[in-house]
């Protein structure tokens, strides 16, 4: 264990600490506590930024379940590092801010700080490791933490919904890309994602690249808000503003693009893969900037406008991966700039969109309200958030000198030279790509400009404010001026970051780019072209659009502020919601013989048709050894015993038989020499024997059976079936094992039970050693029957209970 | 529930007896696991049925006097102490759930075999102690 592997627990511990010493806490914010934890995390990453800036990449592997080849390795390059300073350096002021924006007397901290905790710990991991299922996992643990601080202010409707959304949408997500990392490790055998790199020929020539692809991207897109995905976003608005800074702008939606970027040189440098993130990019860029105009609430709007900056992202790596294909060292530089500039603006996205959500909460906190209709010329009386919003929206709309300015101008640089690719048919529609990403930033200019007029220009009116509006208290404005001033001085400097951060990250997205050829230059100022054109046309025409509003805005479809997308998702979960009823209905009917007929039919139908597909029967009884007579005569006395049964009348008499044919089932055991398999069956019949005297009061007079004669007979029919496949699944398992001479396991455990775990009761060794995790769950099996005894026993239902 | 109210002095007498040599047969039984017939599983049976005949006999609030333990917290350690012995292979730098065993000469008893197993196996027999416990007396119990 090494310490990266520590700096991704420490979070998760924290979590579990925070509960426990929070009752004694109560006079200091929690938030001091746990703001300790990203700060040292930040500090201890910011020391492996001379390590990466020269190239090294650093691996420490722990082993958790070698033998299928899921080990939580870590791996630190590039962009590993941008990931994880940004979560651990927003995520230190945005716990910050939340000291001051979350009440410590009304609100329940323990549980804010341990999700958020939590969140953070398993988005170091999703960044952090080499291997596909431990990212899984971490990344899984995103949707959850996401989804309870979503829903954290628990008693509003909305926040339900919305966690609720947010969970399902990311988690159906998760099991596609679960099930095309299964795809990768079935091509080329290992989890691990620089293996699988080194096996990219393998990958390409695979029938299943295909599937592969569309699977993980799935992943992606649903994580990082694509289109038509993106609908869980805005709904995800309800939850604390810290939150959506944090993990709705700043780090979680970043995860998709964190994936995408990883996997680049598993399937980039194919057309397909090039054209389906710049198209799914560019729909949501201009999709996401379209809606944001009809936003009428300042998160909405930021909601919104996080999704078309996802999409940007997205389709910028989209053109970068052409760098794959594309063998010419020149040639190889002129694409990987669009990577370069989606690492940019990754960073800028960060500090631009995380200072406009904390101001944006900040007025929500000190107004009362979102409502840009009711907001108004705050300017004066809340000037330093004034300052800090413009600043945020001026990098936003691409205004110079901030930072936004400089990737927007390299955005429209990537998409001007998507159009020179002669390669993957681009010549054909790439014309479309730099007016499309025109058009969307038309409209990014135009909802910045309706945020900043509307909340901080015009009157104040006081009437539409149930508080009285003052400017924030210094502590919450701390985080958001921190990164305001970034968002200066990125944009003055850009180059601090350049050859530091980005040139590693870009190498290793690009793995045929070394340090040396990487030439990461970037300048406010870079001369007239055509990029600078188009800048000047976005400010002209967005203000043109502005200016003519009070005509537009009449249309029906700006004040159509909903998206109609969402309607499909509440249809649909109405639809699961009935049908699953439905089904429910005629399946469940409350008698535990109708279930037993089911899963026998389903059991029968399954192996007969596994026997007949794989050609396995095998009749074959040479093989099979003698009986004694003793044997028989028991075999035969236990038949009898069984087909008693049904026709005992009293119950008593019931729980006898069911007694005997369980102390002959232990006959058998010992005749057949296992001696615990027999203790620990004459002790369950004991112990149910005990059970069913103790609960023989409260066991109901057995009823007369009224079932029809055809049923009966089919319920007959049925039990044979069983019967039979069961007697025929043995014999053939067994001729066929002696016919193709395998060995049997047993003699593994002979020779190793000693040696390896130190006893020499064979059975005892496998369950504790050899098979613990099964005996380990089983046993956590039982503790979950006792407590479900508890819960329909004890509490079980009077009737009229809302479930 | 209604325990038998009898005061069949013989009978009570010797269900205790029975019961000291029940338990410590699964005292027996969850040591000798390693080597020989029993373990975790089968000695929590036997003490759970040890336990068990004591409720049959006598009645409830004698019995409670008697076994002064809530069960359903027992599940919790038994599960924790599973669960946790796992973890010494990963503090070692080796697999989830790998088991160690040594042996060691100590004074008095000579020389003996400790293994990790055993923690483990005494997890999984609090967990089958308390469980049927919980079950049998729960279910027992309801009035409804």
């Amino acid at each position: 264990m090494s310490s990266l592997h520590i700096a991704i627990i420490i979070p998760f511990l924290m979590a579990i600490v925070i509960p426990i010493i929070y009752p004694y806490t109560k006079r200091l914010h929690t938030g001091w506590i746990v703001l300790l934890v990203p700060t040292i995390i930040f500090v201890y990453f910011l020391s492996y930024l001379p390590i990466t800036s020269n190239g090294e990449t650093l691996l420490h592997s722990m082993p958790w379940v070698p033998s299928l080849g899921i080990n939580f390795d870590v791996y630190l390059d590039g962009l590993s590092l941008i990931f994880a300073l940004l979560i651990s350096g927003i995520g230190s002021l945005v716990v910050l801010y939340s000291i001051y924006y979350l009440n410590k007397a009304t609100e329940r901290l323990q549980n804010f700080y341990t999700y958020l905790l939590i969140f953070m710990g398993a988005m170091l991991g999703v960044t952090l490791t080499d291997n596909l299922i431990t990212l899984y996992i971490f990344w899984e643990l995103t949707s959850l933490a996401s989804a309870l601080l979503i829903s954290y202010w628990y008693h509003r409707k909305k926040s339900v919904y919305g966690a609720q959304k947010s969970m399902l949408i990311t988690v159906f997500g998760g099991f596609a890309m679960l099930a095309g990392f299964c795809i990768l490790y079935g091509i080329t055998g290992t989890f691990s994602i620089r293996e699988i790199i080194g096996q990219v020929d393998a990958v390409v020539a695979s029938q299943l690249f295909l599937p592969a692809m569309i699977l993980v991207l799935l992943g992606a897109f649903t994580k990082s808000a694509q289109f038509p995905f993106h609908i869980w976003l805005p709904d995800a608005m309800e939850a604390p503003t810290p939150v959506s800074a944090y993990l709705h702008s700043a780090t979680m939606v970043k995860a998709g693009i964190y994936l995408v970027a990883r996997l680049t040189p598993v399937f980039g440098g194919q057309a397909v893969w090039f054209w389906t993130l710049i198209i799914v990019g560019l729909i949501t860029l201009a999709y996401g900037s379209v809606t944001a105009v009809r936003q009428k609430d300042l998160k909405g709007i930021l909601a919104y406008s996080t999704i078309s900056q996802l999409g940007l992202i997205m389709s910028l790596l989209g053109v970068g991966s052409a760098a794959l294909f594309v063998s010419d060292g020149e040639a190889v530089t002129f694409y990987a700039v669009a990577i370069m500039t989606a690492l940019f603006h990754l960073i800028n996205h960060a500090t631009f969109k995380g200072s406009l959500f904390m101001t944006v909460g900040i007025i929500d906190h000190e107004t009362g309200t979102r409502d840009i209709k009711k907001l108004g010329g705050l300017m004066t009386i809340m000037p330093i958030t004034f300052v800090i919003s413009a600043v945020g929206l001026a990098s936003m709309a691409g205004l110079p000198p901030f930072n936004g300015f400089i990737s927007k101008e390299m955005f429209f640089t990537g998409m001007l030279r998507a159009t020179e690719a002669d390669f993957f048919s681009a010549n054909s529609i790439g014309f479309m790509l730099p007016i499309i990403a025109w058009i969307a930033s038309i409209f990014t200019f135009l909802y910045c400009l309706i945020m900043f007029v509307k909340t901080f220009l015009g009157t104040f009116k006081e009437e539409n404010f149930d508080q009285k509006v003052h400017e924030a208290p210094l502590g919450m404005l701390i985080s958001p001026l921190l990164l305001g001033s970034l968002v200066i001085v990125l944009g003055l400097f850009p180059n601090i970051v350049a050859d530091s951060l980005i040139a590693p990250a870009v190498t290793s997205i690009i793995p045929t780019l070394t340090l040396d050829n990487v030439a990461v230059d970037f300048y406010l100022w870079h001369g007239f072209n055509t990029e600078l054109l188009m800048s000047i046309g976005v400010v002209l025409f967005g203000t043109g659009l502005f200016l003519l509003m009070k005509k537009w805005s009449k249309l029906e479809i700006y004040k159509r502020e909903r998206d109609p997308l969402h309607w499909f998702y509440d249809k649909g979960l109405d639809g699961l919601i009935t049908g699953s009823q439905a089904i429910t209905r005629v399946q469940m009917t409350g008698l535990l013989r109708d279930y037993f007929l089911y899963m026998s039919i389903f059991i029968v139908l399954l192996l007969s048709w596994t026997f007949w597909y794989a050609d396995a029967w095998n009749l074959n009884t040479a093989n099979l050894a003698e009986l004694p007579i003793f044997m028989v005569v028991i075999a035969v006395v236990f038949i009898m015993a069984c087909l008693c049964l049904p026709f005992i009348k009293k119950r008593l008499t019931l729980i006898i038989f069911a007694g005997i044919i369980g102390y002959i089932m232990a006959l058998f055991f010992v005749i057949l020499r296992a001696p615990d398999l027999a203790l620990t069956q004459l002790l369950i019949e004991t112990v149910t024997v005990v059970l069913l005297m103790l609960a023989f009061r409260h066991l109901p007079e057995m009823a007369d059976e009224t079932v029809k004669a055809s049923k009966k007979t089919f319920n007959i029919i049925v039990s044979a079936a069983v019967g039979i496949t069961v007697t025929v699944v043995g014999i053939s398992a067994y001729s066929l094992s002696t016919d193709a001479g395998l060995t049997s396991i047993s003699d593994f455990f002979i020779e190793n039970v000693y040696e390896l775990g130190g006893g020499t009761n064979m059975v005892n060794v496998i369950l504790v050693d050899f098979r613990g995790l099964d005996t380990m769950l089983e046993v956590l099996v039982l503790g979950i029957v006792a407590l479900a005894v508890i819960m329909l026993v004890k509490h079980r239902f009077k009737g009229g209970e809302d479930v | 529930m209604k325990y038998s109210k009898s005061h069949d002095v013989l009978q009570q007498t010797l269900i205790v007896v029975t019961t000291y040599f029940l338990l410590a047969f699964a005292f027996y039984l969850f040591f000798a696991g390693h080597n020989d017939p029993g373990g975790g599983f089968i000695g929590g049976l036997t003490a759970a049925c040890s336990l068990m005949l004591i409720y049959v006999v006598f009645d409830r609030k004698a019995a409670n006097d008697v076994i002064q333990i809530s069960f359903v917290p027992v599940v919790a350690i038994g599960l924790l102490i599973t669960l946790g012995v796992g973890f010494i292979g990963i503090i070692f730098g080796d697999a989830y759930l790998e088991q160690f065993f040594g042996y060691y000469t100590f004074p008095f008893f000579g020389e003996l075999e400790l293994t990790t197993a055993l923690p483990f196996d005494l997890g999984i027999f609090l967990v089958v102690v308390a469980v049927a416990m919980v079950i049998t007396l729960t279910v027992a119990e309801d009035e409804d």
